[in-house]
């Protein structure tokens, strides 16, 4: 059926089929504008006794149509469309991270070069990377064909020199594969779809080898040359297989395939999707992060040389806050939990719980102590989470660099962060422990404290995890997609406003004016202080702030920074703890400082 | 009850069982072989040949047999002179010759795999060339954790009562092959004495991270378990921490006393939960008692009998008193469903809903 013309489309039915829950939301048109209106859930129904998708979908409708006092839904438990009255939807679109979502093995010749170009496609795309195969990986053949063997992803990504380049070592790879045989995850009914991205003149070569064992399809090199990547027909190759593929073997999803009236996205593409879409149309730099109970997304939009966003994402399979909460406590190490907790904690006690939230990870807090816990694991998983995205949002490897005198000094090759706290405008959060944070000034000290921004940095919340459905509706009507994102999926927290530099605690920090939207107030900041000022709503301020000789707030290096910024459900918070971010190591101490800023941001009152 | 477990094979091969037999369960009822591992080998690379020159050197076709230090390939040298060899750096078959890589494939001998039955009963369906389903009666216990896999023994019952720790005295010789059961926590220097006696399996209430993670030798991230080799499998039942077996599974476990059991830790939380299981054959199933609905399922009501699986009120036992319908403010500060439990020791407590898990209606 084709889609209905944008100025004729008033009821979108969107709706996200989650391994555990299908969340669908509404969207209409109210006085011209696209609005969010109402939200219902359901299980999500792919495993037996129903095992078909659709069901879970059209419970999930059919909840959101009572409330909405709509019927989306026919006596055959089929979506009406198109909506006529008070009844149907316009469109019907959907994401789906079902049944553990697209797990990839993506394979390179260099580990550091065409092997992490298609890491990020394949991220880009939405998958988890099981595994990542190079010729220079240190492991021997023998123990590469052993783990493809292990393995069963989902579909595997291949790439491997540049065009023109190696043809010996993209076909050492393919001889890897073929005698491993890989299995697809979802059974021996269909062949290891594999995506050849790779060096061109190689591609008869691995269609040889891999021809008889793979379902091969062959792309644009993703790195044809090595100063430029080239992701997007990887990307959409990867999109094709999940839904011809991988979808179509999951339970129910051939109905769903033909219901929804864009192609479905898996659900990280889709939030970055949507998050490409702000940064391009506000011009802003955007990171957002979804923290979930067994993995942590972390997408990032900069802008990189010549004003083209660079748009990168990662995922931290083993950091999360119920399934994964006892491996965020083994990496980041006890110590470094502690000093977030401003109270007395018993080590053994806590390894205990942390083990018991482990086994039985649907449990919630009951108690302050437990929550001030919980929230301290969730900086450590934020923070670990977000340097390895900065690890791996990185330049191109391998290209070569003309350099003059001046650089000597300074030289940075090829593999420097995109990601620059201090360029970073807009933080946006979701996921259980920083949306369900009974008070929103804990979500905003959970940012601050785990990612550091840098400057004048926005921080936001989304409101219901509404960001994949809007990055797939961004692709049939991008403007109502923005207008809904604008409007009612992100809550403003306020505005942080951070000093750099590493200064002896007491030391002068920088002087501040902030003066409107009901504010007037000036003051000094020394190093290690922070403080908060309310301000709620969409009001602004314009805030004035000096820094010491050598301290930067967004300006330059000593420079005086002079800017309206915007507050929000906390307000602003000028931070002059310095970057990066220290605590006492002497335990007494540590605790008063993290309750000296606990009491400063109000996180827990009753303390 | 009466319990049904697949048991299939990782890749097609032979069903060794037919419809209606009656099993054992260390029987094995399905066998089959994986492809051997694979060696590479690049003949071009050892012998400084170009990769179109390897195939003419090689002495060996695809699907020939090569034994460890057989010659592989001999170079044609130079006037018949200054011929090297390369010898098969290991056994098996020649599977491919690269004329783009110069790389020569030799896959080893096939790795057999077989699937016992695991539990006494009969075969009601056998999956072709996959395996079989086996229905046997069982009294049937879950663990909420364990490490190691699936393992047999006579069960011993070796503490007076749930309360009791697991310590090492109380493990002698005579508990050689079997499955051990005792009270509340589990000490490592139990766990290290068990192995040294030859216990096939350890069942008790709870144990601490610390003994665990020395147990492993590493600390344990992610609830994805049963392929540890530590000597024997462990299940606990209860959680982390000192805290004693339920009174339920102990009772169950003693009344069977004596039975040749079968036992997994395997645990795997995720979505598409696997807990560690004890299964217990029975002559007759309708007569016996089972745990099986102790981590959860069930319809929360006044009356169910529930465990507290939160601090601060974790392992307490009670049953549900109220069921507000309304959300709570909790001392955490966030709003959620509440119930209210009568404890055992006669206190009434407010926990939220998903901090409980039914042990009983």
């Amino acid at each position: 059926m084709p889609l209905p013309a944008p100025e004729n489309l008033n009821v979108i039915l969107a709706t996200d089929c989650g391994s555990t829950t299908t969340k669908a939301i509404l969207i209409e048109k109210v006085d011209g504008h696209f609005r969010q209106t109402y939200r219902g859930e359901a299980p999500t129904t792919v495993e037996e006794p129903v095992a078909d998708v659709t069901v879970g979908v059209t419970n999930a409708a059919t909840e959101v149509g009572e409330l909405a006092g709509r019927q989306l839904v026919d006596e055959n438990g089929i979506l009406i469309r198109p909506a006529q009255g008070n009844r149907g939807c316009d469109i019907y679109i959907s994401t789906s991270s079902a049944g553990g979502g697209l797990q990839m093995l993506v394979t390179g010749v260099v580990r550091e070069m065409t092997a992490a170009s298609a890491k990020r496609a394949a991220l880009g795309a939405g998958a988890i990377v099981m595994d990542v195969l190079a010729s220079n990986d240190k492991r021997k053949p023998h123990e590469q064909i052993q783990r493809i063997r292990e393995l069963r992803p989902d579909m595997m990504l291949m790439s491997g020199g540049t065009d023109g380049g190696t043809i010996t070592h993209v076909v050492q790879t393919a001889e890897l594969i073929a005698p491993a045989r890989p299995q697809p995850r979802f059974g021996g009914q269909y062949r290891m779809p594999v995506i050849f991205a790779g060096n061109k003149e190689a591609a008869p070569h691995v269609q040889k080898v891999l021809g008889d064992v793979v379902e091969l399809s062959v792309v644009e090199n993703l790195r044809p040359v090595l100063e430029r990547e080239n992701l997007a027909p990887a990307r959409d190759a990867i999109h094709d297989l999940f839904l011809e593929h991988v979808m179509a073997h999951a339970p129910g999803y051939d109905k769903l395939i033909a219901w929804a009236d864009a192609p479905i996205m898996p659900t990280p593409g889709a939030v970055g999707d949507i998050l490409q879409q702000i940064a391009r149309q506000r011009g802003i730099n955007v990171v957002g992060v979804d923290i979930g109970g067994a993995t942590t997304d972390v997408f990032s939009v900069f802008a990189g040389e010549g004003g083209q966003s660079v748009f990168n994402r990662t995922v931290s399979a083993n950091l999360g806050m119920s399934y994964s909460v006892s491996n965020v406590c083994s990496e980041a190490g006890f110590p470094n939990i502690l000093r977030w907790v401003p109270i007395d904690m018993d080590e053994r006690e806590l390894r205990n719980r942390v083990k018991n939230k482990m086994i039985r990870p649907t449990t919630i807090p009951q108690t302050l102590e437990s929550l001030i816990f919980e929230q301290a694991v969730s900086r450590e998983a934020l923070r670990l989470a977000y340097l390895q995205h900065c690890e791996f949002a990185t330049t191109l490897k391998g290209v070569q660099q003309q350099r003059s005198v001046g650089d000597t000094f300074a030289q940075q090759g090829g593999g420097a962060s995109v990601v620059d706290n201090m360029k970073l405008d807009l933080l946006v959060a979701s996921g259980g422990v920083l949306s369900h944070a009974p008070r929103m000034e804990q979500t905003a000290a959970m940012l601050i404290d785990a990612f550091e921004p840098e400057g004048v940095t926005e921080l936001a919340k989304d409101s219901i995890f509404m960001m994949p459905h809007l990055g797939v509706l961004a692709q049939v009507h991008p403007q109502a997609a923005l207008e809904v994102f604008e409007r009612d999926c992100l809550i403003y927290l306020g505005t942080c406003i951070a000093a750099t530099g590493e200064g002896k605690e007491g030391r002068d920090c920088f002087r501040y004016r902030l003066e409107g939207g009901g504010l007037r107030e000036e003051g000094e900041l020394k190093y290690g202080d922070i403080r908060l000022f309310p301000l709620p709503g969409d009001a602004r301020t314009k805030a004035t702030i000096t820094p010491a000789r050598g301290v930067d707030v967004g300006a330059g290096p000593g420079k005086t920074l002079d800017r309206e910024v915007r507050g929000g459900t906390v307000g602003i918070i000028l931070d002059a703890r310095g970057r990066p971010l220290k605590l006492p190591e002497d335990r007494q101490r540590c605790r008063e400082t993290a309750n000296r800023w606990q009491r400063e941001l109000q996180l827990y009152p009753e303390l | 009850m009466r319990l049904r477990v697949r048991r299939v094979l990782p890749i097609s091969g032979e069903v060794l069982v037919s419809h209606g037999e009656k099993v054992e369960a260390r029987q094995v009822v399905a066998r089959t072989f994986m492809p051997g591992d694979v060696t590479p080998v690049n003949i071009a690379n050892q012998m400084s040949l170009s990769p179109s020159e390897v195939a003419a050197a090689m002495l060996k076709k695809v699907g020939d047999p090569v034994a460890k230090g057989d010659v592989l390939a001999r170079s044609k040298g130079m006037f018949g002179f200054f011929k090297t060899e390369f010898a098969a750096p290991t056994s098996g078959t020649i599977e491919s010759i690269s004329d783009v890589t110069g790389q020569v494939m030799i896959r080893g001998a096939a790795l057999p795999v077989q699937v016992l039955a695991y539990a006494g009963g009969t075969v009601v369906e056998v999956l072709p060339q996959e395996g079989v389903i086996v229905e046997a009666d069982v009294a049937f216990a879950q663990g909420v954790f364990g490490v190691g896999g699936e393992a047999f023994g006579v069960l011993k019952v070796v503490c007076a009562n749930p309360s009791e720790d697991l310590t090492p005295d109380r493990i002698t010789a005579d508990c050689k092959n079997a499955v051990i059961v005792g009270g509340a926590r589990i000490h490592e220097a139990a766990v290290r004495r068990a192995v040294e006696v030859g216990v096939s399996a350890i069942i008790a209430g709870g144990i601490d991270d610390a003994d665990l993670k020395a147990i492993l030798g590493y600390d344990l991230g992610v609830a994805i378990t049963g392929s540890e080799k530590i000597g024997l499998t462990l299940i606990i039942t209860e959680g982390f921490g000192d805290i004693a077996m339920a009174d339920r599974t102990f009772a169950l476990l003693k009344k069977h006393a004596g039975a040749d059991v079968s036992v997994n830790g395997a645990t795997q939380i995720r979505a598409g939960v696997m807990r560690p299981e004890i299964v217990i054959p029975v002559a007759d199933s309708a007569n016996v008692g089972s745990v099986q609905e102790a981590h959860g399922g069930g319809f929360l009501e006044i009356g169910s009998q529930v465990r507290i699986i939160r601090d601060p009120y974790f392992g307490i036992l009670g049953k549900v008193t109220a069921l507000p319908h309304q959300p709570t403010v909790l001392g955490s500060g966030s709003s959620a469903r509440v119930l209210e439990v009568a404890c055992a020791d006669g206190k009434t407590v407010t926990v939220p809903r998903a901090n409980v898990e039914i042990t009983g209606g």
